[in-house]
């Protein structure tokens, strides 16, 4: 059959399975919008900016599994896609985004609207296309939606020139995919996964960290097993969170810059690290020469290139996360003999329990100024942890990150390697046209709120019940923080000096606007805002705003020189003292 | 250490700006880079001449293979193989020196591939020490113009016992 470029794409999206895609038109990509105009089965989420459209097909990925789609015009269209681009990237977010360009006669001539954006986005996407040919688009299109999936996930972007979409072609689909150079390594290998086995029959103290990679390889059912099995405690990375149950007595939480005291120290006196589906991120590692000193490493993850990266591996294993897991889990129940470690674990589970002890994940409650993290707290509470949460960038991601247990995969969506502020927002829109039915909430600072809060119109047009918890403080929170306490105080422009009435924007949007000034007040706002199922909430918690997040692992130290709150606020009084004598 | 990769890639375009993007965003050095068609009109193969420790060299073969457009990577360091360039060097001798700028020619096995009443210019081929020696030894001829191919490399083939 003969169709049109643009007749293709309709066509190829739909056999893709793609039900939803979000963007915003423009010239060179009006042949697309004409046919979307009366599709039945294609709905397009009209965004208020081209990043919101990306953050939104990036949290559609992220809840659902499936690839997110944007679709947007050239030239400014398409470069206001590369921060949602490199958000994915940095996250191994699977999404696919199409980008209009100028006619194939005028590339390179300064066109209007026209943008080298293939040339602009080949470092943040996991490969892009411009297509010349209306002949090569279908093959385009399917080897796109492959490449975005499969191995480690990523972006891919295709530039489709407007005489493309056009231009007319005998359709085919094609059934197989095969690219020579490209062929991602699924099955572990076997004799590595046996030494695996090994070396954790013979730890003492042993623990697991999780992370991404094992939600993107649906993977939780098999860490769980692994490690009730191994009686092995196990970490879970910020991109981890979710993989395996936060309330689950083996779950120790999140290691790293902010992560819990005792994640941290069963990390750095460990003998045996398995992690899985992790890159050992600077933020996760601390001082890399000091990270794990004694532990013998083993690294499971899919992308070769992220083994021995940063850190040293002692075995390294190159493939997916379940089938790993699985043939892991194999190898040990074959050798029950050889599984004499309820004596050494106990130990070890002990010696974290103390550290558990010793120095929780806690924070001061005040009756008069509401605490962020008990905002976080009672989000929990009241969604009874069934929510899809979304974060922005800062202190909000820290606090909700070490405040809300998250037990499921795919219930935690932020910006974990490239840190975009105003992701959380159009993130979560995206989740909710995922899932209709469930809560998602954005848990958000007052300055990151404010770098996508256009996509209140897009919630509201398109019936959106997403819930925004606004911790509004009038700072740039973590900046401020590290102001406080490496800057001598100086907080230079990290006070927001005029933030908007949050309520009063809610409302002008058509949204509803809720206020808690004080903590009893939490409670109250958060059940009337979770009432509202066919309108987006503005929650605004003024918020204690000298709070900070502890611990913390001040940048270029090792992960167990930890700095606490309570120790800090001793020493401000100390200094108080000094200066008063 | 000094590493000469071997690179077969789509003959695409973009393919070049991938592979130099990568070692310009990564923070990798390049020390040559040729690229040319192999026999297979749809496949290139890029030589490419970088330096690194064991560590950065492994995350380069690595990434490399990362790059959907990339085939193959070989580090021919890892094998015994011949590795050639080539120099065009313009020379302008003065009269009495140019009997011995042909002389030297001929003893590096060069060519001569255009003479003008005042200048030759001398074709050369081989590894780096031995174009960087017929080059110092033009240097007091007067060298005017001169260029140099990035370097190629090819693996020997094992000789059956």
């Amino acid at each position: 059959m003969r169709m049109t470029g643009a007749e293709i794409v309709i066509e190829c999206l739909k056999r893709e399975g793609v039900k939803h895609i979000f963007g915003y038109p423009g010239g060179v990509v009006l042949n697309i919008f004409d046919l979307l105009y009366d599709d039945k089965d294609l709905k397009l989420i009209l965004t208020r900016h081209e990043q919101g459209a990306v953050h939104a097909a990036d949290g559609y990925a992220r809840s659902s599994g499936k690839p997110g789609v944007a679709l947007v015009t050239s030239g400014p269209g398409a470069t206001n896609t590369v921060t949602g681009i490199a958000t994915a990237y940095m996250d191994s977010i699977p999404i696919v985004v199409f980008s209009g360009q100028v006619p194939t006669m005028l590339i390179g001539n300064d066109a209007f609207q026209e943008a080298d954006i293939v040339g602009i986005t080949r470092p943040c996407t996991k490969h892009n296309f411009l297509v010349k040919d209306v002949k090569d688009l279908a093959r385009i299109i399917r080897e796109a939606f492959y490449i975005a999936t499969s191995g480690r996930p990523g972006p891919v972007l295709i530039d489709l020139p407007k005489d493309v979409t056009s231009d007319k072609t005998t359709f085919r689909w094609p059934e197989h995919i095969s690219i020579r150079g490209y062929n991602p390594k699924y099955e572990g290998n076997k004799w590595m996964i046996k030494q695996a086995a090994h070396v954790i029959q013979k730890a003492k103290r042993a623990v697991i960290i999780a992370g991404g990679g094992v939600i993107h390889s649906e993977a939780s059912k098999e860490l769980k097993e692994l490690a009730e099995f191994t009686q092995i405690p196990v970490i879970m990375t910020l991109m981890g969170l979710g993989a395996f149950p936060g309330t689950h007595k083996l779950a120790l939480g999140m290691p790293g810059m902010h992560g819990s005291y005792y994640a941290n120290m069963a990390i750095q006196q460990s003998d045996l690290l398995i992690a899985v589906g992790i890159r050992f991120d600077d933020r996760v590692t601390g001082r890399i020469k000091d990270f794990a000193p004694h532990a013998k490493i083993i690294h499971i993850d899919i992308d070769p290139s992220s083994i021995r990266k940063n850190v040293r591996v002692d075995i390294p294993i190159v493939g997916d996360a379940k089938r790993v897991l699985k043939g892991l889990l194999q190898v040990l129940k074959e050798e029950p003999e050889k599984n004499q470690w309820d004596a050494v674990r106990k130990a070890w589970l002990k010696q974290i329990e103390q550290w558990k002890k010793e120095r929780p994940l806690t924070y001061e409650f005040d009756e008069n100024v509401i605490k962020p993290q008990y905002v976080v707290e009672k989000l929990y509470e009241l969604t009874k942890g069934n929510a899809i949460i979304s974060t922005e960038v800062g202190q909000n991601q820290m606090w909700a990150a070490q405040f809300f247990k998250f037990n499921k995969p795919r219930t935690l969506l932020t910006s974990g390697g490239l840190g975009t502020m105003g992701y959380g927002f159009p993130a979560a829109m995206g989740a909710q046209v995922a899932h209709p039915n469930k809560v998602v909430i954005d848990i958000a600072g007052d300055g990151s709120i404010q770098m996508n809060i256009q996509e209140l119109a897009t919630c509201v047009t398109y019936k959106l019940p997403v819930k925004v918890a606004i911790l509004n403080n009038q700072y740039l929170g973590m900046v401020r923080q590290w102001q406080e306490l490496f800057y001598k105080e100086r907080y230079s422009y990290s006070h927001l000096d005029t933030v908007p009435d949050f309520v009063k924007v809610a409302e002008a949007y058509g949204a509803v606007g809720l206020r808690a000034t004080r903590p009893s007040e939490v409670e109250p706002v958060i059940k009337e805002a979770l009432k509202v199922k066919d309108l987006p909430v503005f929650m605004d918690f003024i918020v204690d705003w000298k709070e900070k997040v502890f611990p913390m692992v001040p940048a270029g130290a090792a992960i167990d020189e930890m700095i606490f709150g309570e120790e800090e606020k001793e020493k401000k009084k100390e200094k108080k003292l000094r200066a008063v004598k | 250490m000094r590493h000469t990769i071997s690179v077969l890639v789509e003959n695409k375009f973009g393919v070049l700006s991938r592979v130099a993007g990568l070692f310009s965003g990564r923070g990798y050095n390049i020390e040559s880079l040729s690229v040319g068609e192999t026999i297979d009109p749809n496949i290139s193969i890029m030589t490419i001449v970088t330096t690194g420790d064991d560590q950065i060299i492994e995350q380069i073969t690595k990434q490399l293979n990362k790059l959907i457009d990339v085939i193959k990577v070989v580090d021919l360091t890892e094998v015994d193989h011949v590795e050639r360039e080539m120099v065009l060097i313009k020379v302008a001798p003065k009269q009495e020196d140019k009997a011995e700028v042909l002389r030297l020619t001929e003893i590096f096995r060069g060519r001569v591939v255009d003479s003008s009443p005042r200048t030759y210019t001398v074709e050369i081929t081989g590894d780096e020490k031995k174009i960087d020696a017929f080059v110092e030894l033009m240097k007091p001829f007067g060298i005017k113009e001169f260029v140099r191919t990035g370097k190629i490399a090819i693996a020997r083939e094992g000789i059956k016992k």
